[in-house]
């Protein structure tokens, strides 16, 4: 899915990955595209993940996860990192979300019956950087829709999500809504309609996921 | 030159009161200062406030988590008051669902900014994060040039517990990469900034000045990391 998700980052945009599976996106990325990962404590311009060779462990990502310096690479602290968001600079964030709504919103720090959340940079990054990319299970565990028509958690941002990816397919965010560009291999329109809480569109050139081949050596 | 230099933490944190406000720095594990919050664990100061991006972690590592469980934080202020998954529970979070510890959840640029704005002699600012969101409620809204923004206060504190990489004897520090995060915007802001340093405390002057990342004019007292202190 983040493999999908990084398909779309254009050559010099400066990107931020949220913790869990878009950390991920920082390992799959074309070598044709010079890419300058970001992360909230202040590394711009790491590389991939670490291996017990490369570790270091005063170099880590915005997950905790030893990571790779790259040349070029230059190190701020906590609140210039942020400045840095605040300005705009970011081209694109990846994050995790329980749910994302056809307006745009999304929701992704804090569950139902749970005291308290988990904001860390989320909200300071959804609310400025120029493109909010989202990937998520399609479901939840009891099978009920994750994309919906408003969201019914306390959300993170409003109306910023442009990109949504699933185990079921690729949604970009239309004035209209959810568009469905490419659908996980052997699902109809209907079938993923049906496990979506929001009326989806088709796109013109509706697909089969575009996925790479083969993942590029680290 | 007044001396900085305590030869133990127990003597560099001896002084602090019950009902301080303390100051925390690290992230992802790195650039916490372990040894000093030891010491305060032992000291046994009550009823502190922390500030901090979270309020420690599911590992058995010395962190602010330390401090919560041991009964001596009132309040927490952090950027996660929640684990990312429910199955980890850490003192900080049976505590709070518990209501024995108090919280207030900020974004964790917010929150750096706050502690940059009480290092800067800046009385408020106005930020876009949590526009839109329950925790924009009841705070004063401003649009400027078609933007909305909240208007956001500094978060000031007695004592900043600070890690280094190196130091001089007048207190200039530096960092080593992402151990930086909020150290610098921390041992900047507090009154009163304690720092644990992991090289050798070498003479005035042989420091760089361009590459010092605190200078020492807002140090207060360092402590040389002894081998068997705590390292990682």
């Amino acid at each position: 899915m983040c493999d999908r998700l990084a398909m779309e980052f254009q050559d010099g945009w400066i990107v931020n990955l949220g913790v869990g599976m878009p950390t991920l996106c920082s390992n799959y990325v074309d070598p044709r595209k010079s890419l300058i990962f970001h992360s909230e404590n202040g590394a711009i311009g790491y590389g991939p993940l670490a291996s017990a060779e490369t570790a270091d462990r005063y170099l880590v990502n915005a997950g905790g996860q030893q990571v790779t310096a790259v040349p070029g690479m230059a190190i701020v602290h906590h609140a210039d990192s942020f400045g840095l968001i605040r300005k705009g600079m970011v081209d694109v964030t990846v994050m995790g979300a329980y749910e994302v709504a056809e307006n745009g919103d999304f929701a992704n720090w804090r569950v139902p019956g749970r005291k308290g959340g988990g904001i860390g940079g989320a909200m300071d990054l959804a609310a400025c950087a120029k493109r909010v990319f989202v990937a998520l299970e399609h479901t939840t565990r009891e099978g009920e829709p994750r994309l919906l028509k408003r969201c019914t958690l306390p959300i993170t941002a409003p109306g910023v999500v442009k990109l949504v990816v699933t185990d079921l397919g690729l949604f970009e965010l239309t004035p209209q809504g959810f568009k469905l560009r490419e659908h996980a291999p052997g699902w109809t329109l209907d079938e993923i309609q049906a496990l979506t809480g929001a009326r989806l569109s088709a796109a013109d050139d509706l697909r089969e996921f575009r996925l790479r081949a083969s993942r590029e050596p680290r | 030159m007044k001396n900085k230099i305590y030869r133990t933490f127990d003597e560099a944190v001896a002084d602090v009161p019950d009902g301080s406000v303390f100051m925390s720095p690290g992230f992802g594990g790195v650039g916490i200062p372990r040894n000093l919050l030891a010491a305060v664990n032992r000291q046994g100061a009550k009823g502190l406030t922390g500030i901090s991006n979270n309020a420690g972690t599911v590992d058995a590592k010395v962190d602010v988590g330390t401090l919560v469980a041991a009964g001596q934080v009132k309040k927490m202020c952090c950027a996660f008051t929640a684990t990312p998954h429910p199955s980890q529970v850490t003192a900080f979070v049976r505590m709070y669902n518990n209501g024995e510890v108090d919280a207030e959840l900020i974004p964790q640029g917010t929150l750096a900014e706050r502690i940059r704005a009480a290092a800067a002699g800046i009385g408020a600012f106005y930020t876009p994060a949590s526009v839109g969101t329950e925790l924009a409620e009841g705070k004063e809204h401003r649009e400027i040039d078609g933007k909305v923004y909240v208007l956001e206060y500094p978060l000031h504190a007695d004592y900043a517990f600070i890690r280094a990489w190196k130091a001089d004897t007048f207190g200039n520090l530096q960092f080593r990469l992402t151990q930086r995060n909020f150290n610098p915007i921390m041992a900047m802001a507090a009154r009163i900034t304690i720092v644990e340093v992991e090289n050798d405390i070498v003479p005035v002057g042989e420091l760089d000045p361009d590459q010092v990342h605190v200078p020492g004019v807002y140090v207060d007292r360092l402590v040389r990391i002894p081998p068997d202190g705590i390292w990682d």
